[in-house]
């Protein structure tokens, strides 16, 4: 049976959808369908579709690896200042991408605090590689997947952990065997919304890794420069871009209300 | 839920009248090149000292990205672009009336504060463990980067495309790059954060900057483009570095 819904809230429901529609549209509708492949078939616009995938999947994999961790011992350890840690964690949501840039430049630019170190005992120089654009993405991107698998933590049934653990499991096991089963479906949406954020990353990136075709000039710093060239070649790169994140949205959403799609 | 509704209704309201006050001065927009940040915020201060009933706001941006947004419709009274041919893509489109030259710029090498990777040359640029970073080649400084490597034969790759010349100078002034092209101009501005090294007039390229008005725009835009080209305008120019046309 449909819940009874006032119609003022349809009527906003129906605003907000129109608003985040239109722009998509009014995109579509410009796009030089015509000469797609044409435009699509260009070095840059192939180098920038490849980049963009090979980077987002790997900040996505640094975010899992290391984020999964982090949200545990948010939910589950007492310990002085974890609010203050927490409100860090989430900094990089609040912070305009470009100075998330900026601040990874100050932390692992050759000037940097840990870069100057990197670079002056190992020539390793993060800035213009390939490398900082997937810590460029990973920084933005690493909070959602905390935040998400963090309150799947918080919320799941602690006693199935209890029963194992009284049942004579190892940490490890209980931690392999119940917990995890238990936040999968959070951890593929958490990851989700990280991939989805690394892939359009801009800001972080063109301020801390530079922009150049091949090696640092993702899907979005392409659309930005060919913006300055053609506007058509901009548009079908956004239209690409569009496409492989509407797609994987779509597919996963289910999983993302719950995992029960 | 009502109360809510109203509160809201209220506070857009309010919004939207702050956005209006205010109307009473002339405020003109003008959008310039990134390279004239310094000397056009400094001709705009002068201007409005003079009249005080206009307000002069500046969008400053990379040339290319200006002539775009003006022919998408934004809402420019006057343009100043870093070259003719981006200068031309917003004419073309009848965005802006005749335009006319009010300064010239040529390009340096821009290294950090004491020049870690000991450039002298452009020469240098081409050695492999040298990171130079450069304008994308749409941008005139990107352009005139181009044509400096052509002129010189110095088979350099940027290890970046930087969307303007003042990321350029940012990344320099940071010391995260070696080396950069940038205007000579923008050397002088960076002050002591980076070192010029002049590159040989024989393959050096000046490129003229041009100003234009929209057909729409008020008298007070007319007024302004003429005061950048009156000896006040072209002083506040040359103390920048800039060449008179």
């Amino acid at each position: 049976m449909r819940t009874p819904a006032p119609r003022l809230l349809i009527a906003l429901a129906m605003v907000a959808f129109a608003f985040l529609a239109l722009p998509l549209i009014g995109l579509l509708l410009s796009a030089p369908w015509g000469q797609m492949t044409e435009l699509l078939s260009t070095p840059a616009a192939r180098d920038a579709l490849r980049l963009s995938l090979v980077t987002s999947l790997m900040a996505t994999a640094i975010t899992i690896v290391l984020g999964v961790p982090l949200a545990w011992v948010l939910a589950r350890r007492e310990f002085r200042g974890r609010a203050l840690v927490r409100g860090l964690v989430l900094i990089p949501l609040v912070l305009p991408p470009v100075v998330g840039g900026v601040t990874l430049l100050a932390a692992f630019g050759r000037r940097g605090l840990v870069g100057q170190y990197l670079y002056d005992w190992f020539g390793i120089q993060l800035p213009f590689s390939t490398a900082g654009v997937v810590m460029a993405e990973a920084f933005v991107a690493l909070p959602f997947l905390v935040i998400t698998v963090e309150g799947a933590l918080r919320v799941m049934d602690i006693r199935f952990e209890d029963a194992a653990r009284t049942l004579g499991a190892s940490p490890t096991r209980v931690l392999l065997r119940v917990t995890a089963p238990l936040i999968a479906p959070s951890l593929v949406a958490g990851a989700v919304l990280a991939w989805a954020r690394a892939l359009g990353e801009f800001g972080a990136t063109i301020t801390f890794a530079g922009n150049f075709p091949g090696v640092t000039q993702t899907l979005p710093l392409a659309v930005y420069s060919a913006l300055e060239v053609s506007r058509e070649e901009a548009i079908a790169l956004s239209v690409v871009l569009l496409g492989i994140s509407f797609a994987v949205l779509v597919s996963l959403r289910g999983r993302l209300l719950g995992g029960r799609g | 839920m009502r109360g809510a509704i109203i509160a809201i209704a209220a506070a857009a309201a309010l919004l939207l009248s702050a956005c209006s006050a205010g109307e009473e001065r002339d405020v003109i927009t003008v959008s310039a090149a990134a390279s004239l940040t310094d000397a056009f915020t400094e001709i705009g201060d002068a201007y409005m000292a003079a009249h005080p009933d206009t307000e002069v706001r500046f969008n400053f941006a990379g040339s290319r990205t200006l002539a775009e947004q003006i022919n998408a419709g934004a809402p420019v009274d006057a343009f100043a672009a870093a070259s003719p041919a981006t200068m031309q893509v917003a004419v073309e489109s009848g965005s802006v009336g005749t335009p006319g030259v009010f300064a010239r710029n040529s390009m340096s090498i821009a290294v950090p504060d004491g020049n870690p990777a000991g450039i002298s040359s452009l020469e240098d640029l081409a050695r492999p463990e040298v990171t130079v970073i450069v304008c994308n080649p749409a941008v005139p400084c990107g352009a005139g980067a181009a044509r400096v490597f052509e002129n010189s034969d110095a088979d350099v790759t940027p290890a970046s495309l930087e969307p303007d010349v003042r990321a350029v100078l940012t990344k320099i002034v940071a010391d995260e790059a070696d080396a950069g092209l940038v205007y000579r101009t923008d050397v002088t501005a960076a002050g002591a954060s980076v070192e010029g090294i002049a590159i040989p007039d024989d393959v050096n390229v000046t490129n003229d900057y041009l100003i234009a008005v929209a057909p729409d725009a008020p008298a007070s835009a007319v007024d302004f483009v003429d005061f950048v080209g009156s000896p006040e305008g072209q002083q506040v120019l040359a103390s920048w570095g800039f060449l008179t046309p």
